[in-house]
């Protein structure tokens, strides 16, 4: 019997969907699939847990004032790590999880994969993107504990019933020495969704000619439920915030549908979002890479495609 | 107060790469100095230049040509560089202990400055292990240092742009986000006197990192080539627009 850890990533107390590939992939006959949810009420999530696979959730209180702080969050779950047995971790590799998993890693000196395309748990092994994107790697871990940080988006979910037990954990005494949390600032509300999670992302380039146009592409991604991406060079010229620049040096993204927009398809761009589901370029410009590169090309102005598909889908 | 910077030599992100073996690359490719650890030199001679007495430091592990990559944190303005040399491949848990081990012998660190992520193996994790196995406070993701005599007040960022600050006390690790600043080129000067800088070398057989249970390595490497076969959509703009909502609806079911 083999104890597998899975920390949850909650928003405002509900699960987020990019949790169910993660936990399909976690599940391995003959285990106990530990949830750990931090400071929340796990009643409210516990019947999605179930259906797909989870046997114990634990549920981590944590003291008021040290909900936000990333340092005690991560020793809470290191420490019911090794109060519950567990030998193998997953979580997700999101900008909470990139803070949160080395953080455990480093504490319990475990060998940690991020961004793991998929991971083979009997042989401990897992498989990553390294060199830009350009290769792929298998990493084999070794140690009393391993964790793995997952690719959202990468692993199909698929469901497991099964019925759990609720373990509490009280982790409301641990505290941060040297390390304390000030405040946060939200970021731009209006995004709804992030690019980490989105099904559907449409990225603007270059040539999208300035800021104001990356309206039009939010606009379309709100009719399709999916999130705006950018280039870097839409990023560097200060019309959108890094915090939506896809590529090497940005977010890496594997949504089922990737739509670039005035991109001409850099080495680093692709770094970013070339595992993505289907890819589809638009691009006045025939020659550019990522019409080369991509499931379906249109030859066409995005700035008056893009308004047209809007209306399409308005008008049902 | 000493100032140590943690770089990374990794091939330049347009090259191309080429699978040798089982889990080996053709080395004989440019080299450069990870983009982020721009952002991590540029910051510790900023912070430098404000505190009297300090001293910057570029360590790195790696062959002994990554002596190119530190001679380019020096042009950048660090003071010296130490270059633990090995030909052999490292992950971070390795990393992080020779990085420690030879701080620690080095000098007594104030601060220590790396790059979110390297390129080349985006593990983002050294600056945390090195954190864990010094005992000092971690932020990775950081765009804003502001140092108030013991204390770091950083800003971290998170997704959709969200930014969390926290007080960090000295010493302490930061992984340099793209945001913390404007990388500071060197000029030809620079270059130049930075050709007098020293860079002492170290073998890593002469270092005692002790012993960890856990490990990695890599196993396999194979070129990640999705081959994919565009087709074209053609049309007006109104047949081209119902043709994209086609394929959303019914090949990748996303409507
Ligand atoms: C170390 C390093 C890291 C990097 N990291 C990243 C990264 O993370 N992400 C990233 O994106 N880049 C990154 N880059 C930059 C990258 O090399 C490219 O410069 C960048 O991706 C180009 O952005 P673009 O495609 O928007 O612009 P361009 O290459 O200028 O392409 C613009 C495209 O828009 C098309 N176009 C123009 N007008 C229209 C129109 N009306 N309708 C339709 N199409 C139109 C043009 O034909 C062209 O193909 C990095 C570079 C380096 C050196």
């Amino acid at each position: 019997m083999k104890n597998i850890g899975i920390i949850i990533e909650l928003d405002e107390g509900k699960i987020k969907e990019i949790n169910f590939g993660m936990i399909t992939l976690a599940r391995a006959p003959d285990s106990d699939l530990f949830a750990f949810v931090l400071d929340a009420d796990v009643t409210a999530v516990r019947e999605d847990l179930e259906s797909y696979g989870i046997t114990k959730i634990v549920d981590v209180a944590l003291a008021s004032d040290q909900r936000n702080n990333p340092a005690v969050r991560a020793k809470a779950i290191a420490n019911g790590i090794k109060e519950y047995g567990i030998g193998a971790v997953f979580g997700l590799s999101t900008a909470t999880g990139k803070d949160l998993l080395p953080r455990i890693a480093a504490q319990l000196e475990a060998p940690l994969v991020m961004d793991c395309f998929t991971v083979d748990l009997e042989n401990n092994l897992a498989w990553t993107s390294r060199y830009s994107g350009k290769t792929s790697a298998s990493i084999k871990v070794t140690g009393d504990i391993v964790v793995f940080g997952v690719r959202p988006n990468a692993v199909e979910p698929v469901k497991g019933q099964v019925s759990s037990r609720i373990l509490k954990f009280d982790g409301s005494r641990i505290v941060s020495r040297g390390f304390k949390f000030v405040k946060r600032a939200a970021g731009d509300t209006s995004v709804k969704i992030s690019l980490a999670e989105a099904d559907v992302i449409i990225s603007g380039g270059r040539g999208m000619k300035n800021g104001d146009n990356f309206s039009i592409l939010s606009k379309c991604a709100e009719k399709l439920n999916g999130a705006v991406g950018a280039s870097r060079a839409a990023v560097d010229s200060g019309w959108v915030p890094y915090s939506m620049q896809v590529g090497l040096t940005g977010e890496k993204v594997s949504p089922r549908v990737y739509i670039g927009c005035g991109i001409s398809g850099s080495i680093q761009h692709f770094a970013g979002m070339k595992t993505s589901g289907l890819i589809i370029a638009i691009n006045t410009d025939k020659h550019a890479s990522l019409m080369a590169d991509c499931d379906y090309s249109v030859l066409a102005d995005v700035l008056e495609l893009i308004p047209e598909i809007t209306r399409h889908l308005e008008n049902g | 107060m000493q100032i140590y910077v943690c770089v990374k030599h990794v091939p330049d992100s347009s090259a191309v790469i080429t699978v040798l073996g089982d889990n080996q690359i053709d080395e004989n490719v440019i080299f450069l100095l990870n983009p982020y650890d721009e952002h991590a030199v540029t910051e510790a001679v900023k912070i430098k230049n404000s505190l009297p007495d300090s001293e910057v430091i570029a360590v790195c592990l790696g062959k002994d040509d990554a002596e190119k990559t530190l001679r380019s944190a020096l042009a950048m303005g660090a003071d010296r560089g130490i270059l633990v040399v090995s030909d052999a491949p490292h992950e971070s848990i390795e990393i992080a202990r020779v990085l420690k081990t030879v701080m620690a012998q080095d000098g007594i660190p104030g601060l220590i400055i790396t790059g979110k992520e390297s390129i080349d193996a985006k593990g983002m994790q050294t600056m945390f292990r090195i954190g864990a196995l010094f005992d000092f406070p971690v932020a990775t993701n950081v765009i804003r240092l502001d140092i108030e005599g013991d204390i770091a007040i950083v800003d971290s960022e998170l997704s959709g742009g969200a930014v969390d600050t926290y007080e960090m006390s000295l010493p302490c690790v930061i992984g340099a986000g793209r945001g913390l600043n404007t990388p500071k080129y060197p000029t030809f000067p620079d270059v130049v006197k930075s050709k007098k800088k020293v860079v002492k070398k170290i073998a890593l057989a002469e270092l005692d990192i002790g012993t960890s249970k856990a490990d990695m390595w890599i196993v396999g490497l194979e070129p990640l080539v999705l081959v994919r076969k565009p087709k074209e959509i053609t049309g007006d703009t109104d047949e081209v627009a119902r043709e994209v909502i086609r394929i959303l609806r019914e090949e990748a079911k996303v409507i």
